[in-house]
Parts: structure tokens; sequence; C-alpha cells
């Protein structure tokens, strides 16, 4: 079983649109959708729900105002600014809280509760293209990475299930835990980036990142006719370090307009653009060592 | 005024419209990059940089020799950044979250403040303005400790007076709400797109519980569909600017320049949304009711 | 008195092994001489943001074992482990917990140098 990723280093590269049409290109495996902060994958799949499951990680500081004497040494305590004089007492800010357990551990009165944290739910779905895990954070959680393993851990394991031969996933944006997270035991990372000052530099980013957690990497050139000089540039950044660039897409308001409509890419009339993209499709497969 | 723009989806055009918005700005301004995993502010602004300084978060270190492994630094460590393992009290740094527990609890004193390397902080001038920006050090999970180092320096250079725009990571989970949580008025840029008005609706569910005056920028207007037009009538969301779907913009943004100087009527655009900016800043001003 | 650890889907000695450390469902504590058994549950660790491997090393440490059995192991909780000289066995899911301890008791347990996974959370 290969598990494939697609991240993007900067945001709005067209990660997503193409991961849906990677779903559709591919056949027998498990659609993951990993970027739990804003998940869109699930708005061109209209995915039909099977299972629901709370997602909670952590804990939270509550204060009882019963039992608050007001003495102040939480707040004063507190690294992240998240507790304030609310009236005669105090009161934790759920957007600031850091769930440390400090306040609790020192208030005098043992005024403050520790709740496990809610911090969003996921979902195992039914799509055109095969079964979809997919979550929602909810607003303002800690994006810690828990949750993105915890649908890994359920794509590898409804891959078993439906001896799929892969796990696709749509990564999320940016560096940090959930990319980080996202990258674990993953067979080959494709980054989709765009010819603009903001898509190298990200690009470059997240190419290190996955240099320094070694895994396989791939870039795909979306928007390329935007800035063919930006091109030719990111193309010379990948032939130093050898990692393959799998298609140069023009930039095309199809993606836009099969979006609209709820559907792929590679759902509407054959283009140039689709074309190209079936073409990279069919040589990540080869790099991530899937038998056709 | 500090003012953050920020968006549910990535690459909707946060930081061209920051950049913009800087270079027609009145008054002394400081322009800030919050998005620490991608900063792209500078690619635009050019800054001067004049200073930079690594940002460090404080860990803790043993004192074997006081350590008497009772284990209540470890029972109350959250992120399991301290453990004692039986005569042994290992550390790993990596995990900590920096809330200063461990050190507070210690009965013996045998901890002591150490660092680990959160990235680097750089701040200089950019035009007729100063400029900000926080940089994650690559393996570097969490963006949040940087981005309040970010914000403290904010916080001083903000001691001579004037505005600062900030710059905000995509997203909605921790690190979005960190950077506009301590500012006076969000600016929420979005694309009429299905993700794009997906991804909105997130961000308003996220941002209007903190009670600011929100205002919104659609940019690529023309390229999707209507229903986020609504969505703001029926939230009574101020829509402040429209910047139209047009190659020409696309292509002068793929090569690095600054909208708001491809052509007088953008200009003119921008300045009149500065404008509307500081009348939604205003006290009085009806502001955005708090989400139930 | 020689207790080895067995991560395990379940209590008994004829539940199957779970891959996991750090969120396997519980240990199965054997005390090698009379195979008697000891279940540690170990559901807490499911709620845990991060810090589950380290959690579980603490777990089986305190238990006073030296050798654990099972999957797959983080390099934070290998780094745990190996601190405390608690020996790993890994790559050993698909065996029952019994099926495992029969196959260290004879020697066909090669014990790790180094972690076999990535860091998870």
């Amino acid at each position: 079983m290969r598990e494939i990723i697609i991240i993007s280093g900067k945001g709005g590269t067209g990660k997503t649109s193409l991961t849906g049409a990677f779903a559709h290109l591919a056949a027998n495996k498990i659609i993951c959708d990993l970027d739990v902060d804003a998940p869109d994958l699930h708005l061109l799949l209209q995915p039909v729900r099977e299972r629901q499951e709370e997602f909670y990680s952590g804990h939270e500081a509550r204060i009882d105002s019963e039992k608050c004497t007001a003495c102040g040494l939480c707040a004063s305590m507190c690294q992240f600014g998240a507790i304030r004089q609310n009236g005669a007492g105090f009161m934790v800010d759920p957007l600031r809280c850091e769930g440390c357990q400090v306040c609790v551990a020192f208030c005098p009165d043992e005024a403050i509760g520790f709740p496990e944290k809610h911090c969003g739910q996921w979902y195992v779905s039914a799509t055109r293209f095969g079964p979809l895990v997919h979550a929602q954070l909810f607003p303002g959680a800690a994006n810690s990475g828990r949750l993105v393993m915890v649908l890994k851990q359920q794509a590898r394991e409804l891959a078993k299930a439906h001896n799929a031969a892969l796990v696709l996933c749509d990564g999320a944006p940016g560096i940090g835990c959930p990319v980080i997270s996202s990258l674990s035991g993953a067979h080959l990372a494709v980054a989709v980036t765009e010819p603009t000052p903001s898509g190298r530099h990200d690009l470059e980013r997240v190419a290190e990142l996955c240099q320094y957690f070694q895994t396989a990497f791939a870039v795909i050139i979306n928007k390329y006719d935007l800035n063919t000089e930006e091109t030719a540039r990111i193309e010379d950044f990948c032939r130093k370090g050898s990692w393959p660039v799998l298609a140069q897409l023009p930039h095309d308001p199809l993606i836009t307009r099969a979006m609209i409509q709820g559907l792929v890419v590679t759902e509407l009339p054959e283009t140039t653009f689709s074309r190209e993209l079936q073409q990279a499709w069919s040589r990540m497969e080869d790099l991530a060592g899937l038998g056709r | 005024m500090i003012i953050a723009v920020a968006s549910g989806k990535g690459g909707t055009g946060k930081t061209t419209v920051t950049a913009s918005l800087a270079t027609v700005w009145e008054g002394p301004l400081l322009a800030v990059d919050l998005d620490v995993e991608e900063p792209n502010l500078h690619l635009f602004l050019h800054p001067t940089i004049e200073g930079s300084a690594p940002a460090q978060l404080t860990v803790p270190e043993v004192d074997e020799a006081k350590c008497t492994y009772c284990g209540a630094c470890a029972d109350l460590c959250q992120f399991k950044a301290i453990s004692v393992m039986g005569q042994l009290l290992l550390t790993f740094p990596e995990m900590c979250h920096g809330c200063g527990g461990c050190l507070a609890v210690c009965p013996e004193k045998a901890l002591s403040p150490g660092q680990r390397e959160l990235g680097e902080i750089s701040w200089g001038k950019t035009g007729s303005g100063g400029f900000l920006t926080g940089r994650l050090r690559l393996g570097e999970a969490m963006s949040p400790p940087l981005m309040r180092q970010v914000k403290d320096k904010l916080n001083q250079m903000l001691a001579v007076g004037g505005d600062a725009i900030i710059d905000a990571p995509p997203g909605v989970s921790c690190p979005a709400v960190n950077a506009v949580i301590d500012s006076d008025v969000i600016l929420l840029v979005t694309e009429p797109t299905p993700f794009g008005f997906h991804d909105f609706k997130l961000a308003w569910e996220a941002f209007a519980p903190l009670g600011k005056p929100m205002g919104v920028v659609v940019n690529r207007a023309g390229l999707g569909h209507g229903a986020i037009y609504q969505f703001c009538g029926e939230q009574g969301l101020p829509i402040l600017a429209e910047i139209p779907y047009d190659r020409v913009i696309a292509e002068a943004y793929a090569r690095g320049r600054i909208i708001a100087e491809v052509s007088s009527g953008l200009q003119e655009t921008f300045v009149s949304l500065l404008s509307k900016i500081r009348d939604l800043a205003k006290p009085g001003c009806p502001k955005q009711a708090a989400h139930a | 008195m020689h207790k080895i650890a067995i991560t395990s889907e379940g209590p008994s000695l004829d539940d199957q092994i779970d891959p996991r450390f750090g969120r396997a469902a519980g240990f199965v504590v054997v005390e090698l001489e009379t195979m008697a058994t000891q279940y540690i549950d170990n559901g807490q660790s499911q709620v845990m943001a991060q810090g589950a491997g380290i959690q579980a090393a603490e777990l089986i440490a305190r238990a006073g074992v030296s050798c654990l059995l099972t999957g797959y192991v983080g390099p934070k909780a290998f780094k745990a482990l190996a601190a405390v000289g608690i020996k790993v066995g890994q790559n050993l899911e698909g065996l029952t917990v019994r099926q495992a301890v029969e196959r260290f008791q004879s020697g066909h347990v090669e014990m790790a140098q180094a972690a076999n996974r990535e860091a998870g959370h």
C-alpha cells in the first residue's frame, strides 16, 4: 500500500483541485483530506457521511466563579495571556488557553477545572471516487497534527479492509505541525506551485522540509504561463535538487468552472490542461511504486 | 490602529492586499508579516532590514545533582516535554510549549531555564514606514510561540505611535486566531469561488466571536458566483473593496508587482479601501455582532 | 523475575499484538517464569495531543519490565526506553501476544538498535 500526499507550501496554488482530479484518475484508493483547518476537497466530491466521530485533544482550563477568590495568581502565572479579570473574579479565554495546566495546579482554592477539549469532528464518507476520510477542526483549535494522524490511521485501516493499493491525501498549506504530520509514512510528496515570487519562495521551504524528513519529492508547476521566466527559475531549482517536474499546467479558468459545478477538471471535456494532468498522474504512479 | 488582514483560504490575496494598502497608507505605518511559516510580505515591500535576532523559547534544563525524581514536573507537563523514567529525568525540548510549569513546581529547584530556537525575527524599513517579520525555523512545528514574540516586538515598535498592518497566516486554527486576536480591525480577503466562499464562512465563524469590526475585500471578483455577496448582506458584513479577476493583474502579481501600482484605477481602489477601514475602526461605528 | 511488555489489542495472551506503541490499546505484562499476566490499559493516550509514546514508556517502565515487544516505535519513545535500558523488539505485528512471547523466548526476536518509525503524535 502506497501513500501519496499533495502539498503546496503556499496556499491557493491549486493543490485541492488537482487532488480531486487525481482521485478521479486513480484506481482502487482511499482519499484523505488532511487540511483539517480549512478542508475543501469535499466540495468537489460531495461525500455522503457514513460515520462521524468527535475529536478530543488536550484540555482547557475553566475557572469556577463560585470558588474563585480573585487572588489573581493564575493570571500572573499564565504565559499565554489567557486569563483576564472578569467582574469580581477571573476568566480563561478559551481562544488563548494553551491547556498547560499551570493555573489549575497552582490555584490556592482549587477553583479551576480542566476538562478535555472538544476540538473537532472527523468523518468517513462515500464519494463517487471511493471512500473519503476527512475532518473539521473547530475555529481557533490547536492544529497540532494529532487529528491529521488520526485521519491517516483511519485511511490506512480502510485501505487494508478494502484491499486498496493507495492512500491519496490532500495536504495542508505551510510547513508547520500539520504538514510535518502529513509527511509521516508518505511514499511521495508532490508540491503544487505557481510561478510567482511567493510560490517559488514557499516551494523552496517545503522542498527543504521534505528533504529534512527524507520524503521523496516531486513538483507540479500550475499556471506556468503567468510568468515563464519564473517558471524557468523553478525548473532550475528542481533540477539542482534532482526533483522531477511532473507537469507544467496552463492557467485555466476551467478549474473554477469545474469547481462551481461540483466536478473535478478531468470530468469536463478534455483540454490541454487535463491531458497534462493525466500524464503527471502516470508519472506519480511510477514514482510512488504503484503497479499498473 | 492595528489592522489584521486574514482569510480562511490560502492564496486569496492577503499579502497582495497588505502590500498594496501599505503603499497608499497615510501616516506612519508598521507592516508586519505574521505568517511565520511562509512569510511573503518582504517579496513585495522589499524592506531594508536593520536588525534581526534569533527567537528562543524557554525550556527546562535539569541539574541532575539536585533532582530527586519526585516526578512533580512530569505529572504537571501536558506535553510530555519532561519525563521521569526510573532514576533518570529526560527532557524533550521540541515538545515544550514554554508554559513554565515545571520550573515553577520543582520543589528542589533542580530545573533552570534553557532555550529552544524557534526561528528569527527581523525588522527594518520599507518606503516611509517600518517593517517587521518572523520566520519559523524549518523543522520547528509550532508557530504561535514565535508569533507571540513578533507581537511583543510589534508593541515595542508601536510605542512611538502610528498604525500597524498585519499579514496573517491562512486558515482558522490557532495560528490565524493568534494573528488577529490583538488587532483593532479585521479585514477578511476572499475570492468568490466555492472554495473561497466555504473557507470564508469558516473564517467568519472563527473571528466573529472576537467582537472586532470586520470588513471584506473580494479579490478575483467575477470569477465565481454571487453567494458570497448574499452571505455578507445577511450577516451585515461590509464589502469594502473588490479587485476584479483580470489576467493582467495575475501576471503583474506573478512578476512581484504591487497591485495598487498596476493602474490608477487600482490605486484608487486601495485609497478608498483605506478610508473605509478608518471609518470601520471609529468608535460608534456598528461593530460586527458577536456570533451566538 | 523477568518481566516483558507486549503492546496488545486486549488483556489476554491470545489477543492480537497492537502494532502501535504510544497509542496502543494496552500492554500485557508477562512474568516469564510463571507466564502470569497483568494488563495495563492505555486508553488515556487517545486524548493526548502529543507525547503518547513517552507516556507509554513511563507506564511500562513503572511496571518494571526489561523488554518491550511491539510493531513499531517512534524516535522519542525509543529514546525514553533506551534511557532506562528497556530493550525493544519491533516488527511483530500480525502475531498474538502468546506467539510473540514464544518467539522471544526461543531467541528469534532481534533487539532493535533504533526506532523503526518517524515521529507521530
